[in-house]
């Protein structure tokens, strides 16, 4: 096997200009070993920081989705470098695209096989609300069958905006509190939707 | 002995000509719109016309382009036609081919047998124009909701979602302020 060797003979120093943002520790008791601080916010922080998603793409925000996933926009460098294609394994899904009625229960029995805790986008204007398909066969909004976190406005959004909806989604995942997915709220509002 | 060859290909005359030669007056309201021939029969003979068209030595179509069906709600007697798209692959010759029916009674013999590709192409055109085709191996809805009662594409149902109650009438040019 061919060791690891620099293909870059003479690589020269990049120069951030100080453009390069660090996650800050959380505020704490900091002594000689050991750092004490809240458990909610330690674990707020990892989760926020590596958040994997589901494209649930359909249709055209979903292309929107692969540019955003792309060098260019990169949407590994905010912690969501796997993309887990199941939803078994995932944190986020992202609903990009037109969900039709008859997609409405594919779409919810997806949404059931995630495990707690998880976090809903939908991107774009037929995810959010049926956007400009205002027919007998389109699913006016996703939120007609599973709890929404943050809708992303566009059709489609650009890139810039899905990476502000998930920044969004880290905002809510850092700050959420422990108890909230066992909290009689949640339960209710799982309950809305008909789902155990 | 010189082999006479026909010095253009099939035409829409000679297509014309060897339908009515064969079904007399019961192929009728030839056309050609954009040059596509378009002619309509009875629809007790729709198996009938298609085989001819696929059997014939000359006229070859044995390819359904496509099945659809038009509503038509003010031909009372008449209100939906269905349409068959055939191509003629070998000398490259497109017709079209119309057979009307009551809304009351939408019974229409199928094309499955004949052609593979009739199968889906006519449980769209039940699930949206609720054509019935007799003897379908398997007429159910194909595109919308299985529970859906009504026929979407047939004239008097609306196509916006009658769900939704934050529409505002003004915007979408209905009463309001404006117009």
């Amino acid at each position: 096997m061919s060791r690891p060797v620099q293909f870059n003979a003479t690589p020269k120093p990049v120069d951030y200009k100080g453009h390069i943002s660090v996650v800050d520790a959380p505020e704490g008791h900091m002594g000689e070993g050991f750092f004490a601080t809240k458990l909610s916010e330690v674990v707020g922080l990892a989760r926020k920081n590596s958040i994997w998603p589901l494209p649930f793409a359909t249709s055209c925000c979903g292309i929107e989705f692969m540019a955003t996933a792309a060098a260019h926009y990169d949407l590994g460098r905010f912690g969501s470098e796997r993309m887990a294609f199941t939803p078994r394994q995932c944190d986020l899904i992202m609903v990009m695209g037109t969900i039709s009625k008859k997609m409405g229960p594919v779409l919810k029995q997806v949404y059931l096989q995630m495990a707690e805790p998880r976090w809903v986008m939908a991107v774009g204007a037929c995810a959010s609300s049926g956007g400009i398909f205002d027919t007998y066969s389109v699913l006016q909004g996703i939120d007609q069958v599973i709890p929404v976190d943050v809708y992303v406005p566009g059709c489609p959004p650009r890139p810039e905006a899905i990476l502000d909806g998930l920044m969004k989604v880290q905002d809510l995942v850092g700050q959420e509190s422990l108890r909230r997915r066992n909290s009689d709220h949640y339960q209710k509002l799982l309950d809305s939707y008909g789902i155990q | 002995m010189l082999k006479l060859l026909t010095a253009m290909s099939l035409s829409n005359e000679q297509i014309q000509h060897k339908l009515t030669e064969k079904f007399g007056e019961q192929v009728f309201a030839f056309s050609e719109p954009y040059g596509m021939l378009t002619f309509e029969a009875p629809k007790e003979l729709n198996l009938k016309v298609l085989q001819f068209l696929y059997d014939d030595e000359t006229l070859k179509f044995r390819f359904l382009t496509d099945l659809q069906a038009v509503h038509y709600p003010t031909d009372k007697g008449r209100e939906l036609a269905v349409v068959y798209h055939l191509h003629n692959l070998v000398d490259n010759v497109r017709i079209r081919f119309k057979v009307f029916t009551d809304i009351n009674t939408p019974d229409v013999f199928t094309a499955t047998q004949l052609y593979s590709s009739a199968n889906w192409m006519e449980r769209e055109t039940y699930d949206f124009f609720g054509v019935n085709f007799l003897g379908h191996p398997n007429l159910i809805r194909i595109l919308n909701v299985d529970e859906m009662d009504y026929f979407p594409m047939r004239k008097e149902f609306p196509l916006e979602d009658q769900t939704r109650v934050d529409k505002d009438d003004e915007m979408f040019g209905r009463g309001g302020s404006v117009n």
